[in-house]
């Protein structure tokens, strides 16, 4: 199933399954996610792909009734052990969502809000962290007369950047992106592809999306999910040109899904 | 035979006809009664009102010890009800996932909410005025505490039910524990809501008169001492409107416009408050 040879795995899958109460949500998928590339779920709506999204982080866990077994191995820590702090984890991990999250307070304090968690910086360090992070999320120009307005007050797209830069004001290793242009307009769209171009040097990413010109414009190596199973990994280029399982080129040739 | 769209116009306007008349029907008791109590009580309006204490019969005299008691009682229970009620609701709100303690908490708040206010007034009655053995004014505060309670929970978890499960997960995806969502994002993204349900639950003790028949009584006099009998304006509204001075009936008349009043000031400010917040949705 794992058809790319992935040589620098920052996450290694193995027999990962998922129950949401009785219902079999991920059927024990094994797969590598390759270190500081961009790495893209697709599938029709119910596959699995976002779930599979949430075991990265233990997003899950909020929720009774939600289950993960098997390994999800990130720098050789098994994260679904029961040992793994939760808090470490995330600050490892970020993540955005598909509908732009901006916290009730201002644009300044929703880029400190994480950082405050793990550092106690001083006001010029934590000035320059909140600079730092909205260049990298290509806002810094847009909202730099305006730190102290309501996060709210923002655009839908530049609302996402923020949470973009909330999500690596943390300085994590990897970022997860759960459909995060699926709520925005095709410039706004387009300022985020872009975005997740320049990430990748410095960033392991994870994007589901349910556009698959997107999945094959940003991403590197593409996995196709169906029913919970991971039907095909591979290179993106390869997985869009010459898939070697028929599902595949059905779902993205558009017979199906 | 009439045609199918004629048909259907012709039940959409009988629909409408009879819900206007309902309509009218409800408001116009409605302005009577608001009608009736402006006719009456605002010729008595003046600054005397604000002055001076209630009379006796046959003398001059104002609602001061009245509306201060009335005053100083409701901001009292409104201190005692409020925290207890966004801490209830958003344990139930926030935490109330699982388990059995929310859900039998939810049912026994509802209860609470609709019981009769006189109820409340009798049971205060029962467990604090008999024995301390006087009326006071901490038993009415009490009582109208336990009115609050139940609609500060109530508004509390629904207006964090309104706050969109993603904003939790995005702060819990920063690392934040559960605590810190709740203190920084959802209580902090509910404000307003909680805020007007607090000022609603003002406007209803404000006017609650039979907890308080049981509880602080009345006073004739001016009282500092909540540990006394206190002056409030429902309970002097019911006894100067009961009496046969005239006087006196003036003087109710003149109460219950001015608690009317409060009670729409209050709810305009509800209103206000809950407004700013609707643009950002």
């Amino acid at each position: 199933m794992n058809d790319a040879v992935i040589t620098n795995p920052k996450i290694i899958l193995k027999d990962l399954n998922f129950h949401y109460g009785l219902f079999h949500a991920l059927k024990s998928v094994n797969l590598s996610i390759p270190e500081k590339k961009v790495t893209a779920f697709i599938g029709p709506s119910g596959c699995g792909k976002s779930t599979l999204l949430r075991t990265f982080n233990r997003m899950y866990e909020l929720y009774p009734k939600q289950v993960a077994t098997g390994e999800i191995i990130l720098d050789g820590e098994n994260i679904l052990d029961a040992q793994q702090d939760l808090n470490r984890l995330r600050a490892k991990v970020g993540m955005v969502f598909q509908k732009p999250t901006p916290f009730p307070m201002s644009i300044f304090d929703n880029i400190t809000f994480g950082v405050k968690l793990y550092e106690s910086l001083n006001k010029r360090d934590m000035a320059d962290r909140v600079e730092w992070a909205l260049r990298k999320a290509a806002l810094w120009n847009e909202v730099k007369d305006k730190l102290k307005q309501n996060g709210n007050s923002l655009s839908g797209g530049q609302q996402q950047r923020l949470c973009i830069a909330r999500a690596i004001a943390v300085r994590p290793e990897e970022v997860l992106l759960d459909e995060p242009a699926s709520a925005l307009d095709p410039i706004s769209t387009a300022h985020i592809e872009e975005l997740i171009h320049e990430l990748k040097k410095d960033y392991t990413i994870i994007i589901v999306t349910h556009n698959m010109q997107q999945a094959a414009r940003v991403s590197d190596y593409t996995a196709y999910m169906y029913l919970g199973e991971l039907i095909e990994f591979g290179n993106t280029d390869m997985i869009f040109t010459t898939p070697k399982k028929t599902a595949t080129e059905d779902y993205i040739t558009g017979k199906f899904g | 035979m009439l045609s199918l769209y004629a048909r259907r116009r012709l039940i959409n306007n009988f629909n409408l006809t009879i819900s206007l008349l309902a309509m009218v029907f409800g408001l116009f008791w409605l302005v009577w009664i608001l009608w009736t109590l402006v006719a009456q009580g605002f010729h008595v309006l003046s600054l005397t009102l604000f002055t001076q204490m209630t009379p006796p019969p046959g003398s001059n005299g104002g609602l001061l010890n009245a509306i201060a008691g009335s005053f100083v009682m409701t901001m009292i229970a409104a201190l005692i009800g409020t925290p207890i009620g966004i801490l209830a609701g958003t344990y139930l709100a926030e935490f109330g996932q699982r388990g059995w303690l929310a859900p039998t908490t939810r049912f026994v708040n509802d209860i609470l909410l609709s019981a009769p206010s006189i109820v409340i007034g009798l049971f205060v009655y029962e467990i604090y005025v008999i024995n301390v053995g006087h009326f006071s004014g901490w038993a009415g505060s009490l009582a109208l505490a336990l009115i609050v309670i139940p609609v500060v929970v109530r508004t509390t978890e629904n207006m964090l039910r309104l706050v969109p499960n993603s904003l939790r997960e995005a702060a819990a995806a920063l690392g934040a524990p559960q605590w810190k969502v709740i203190m920084l994002v959802t209580l902090r993204a509910s404000t307003t809501g909680i805020l007007t349900g607090i000022l609603l639950a003002v406007a209803r003790i404000s006017g609650e008169t039979a907890p308080l028949l049981f509880t602080a009584l009345n006073n004739q006099f001016w009282s500092s001492n909540m540990n006394q009998p206190m002056a409030n304006l429902p309970v002097v509204i019911f006894q100067f409107a009961m009496s046969p001075y005239e006087d006196w009936q003036r003087l109710a008349w003149a109460g219950a416009l001015l608690i009317t009043f409060m009670v729409l000031a209050l709810n305009i400010l509800a209103r206000i408050f809950f407004r700013q917040k609707a643009p950002s949705h």
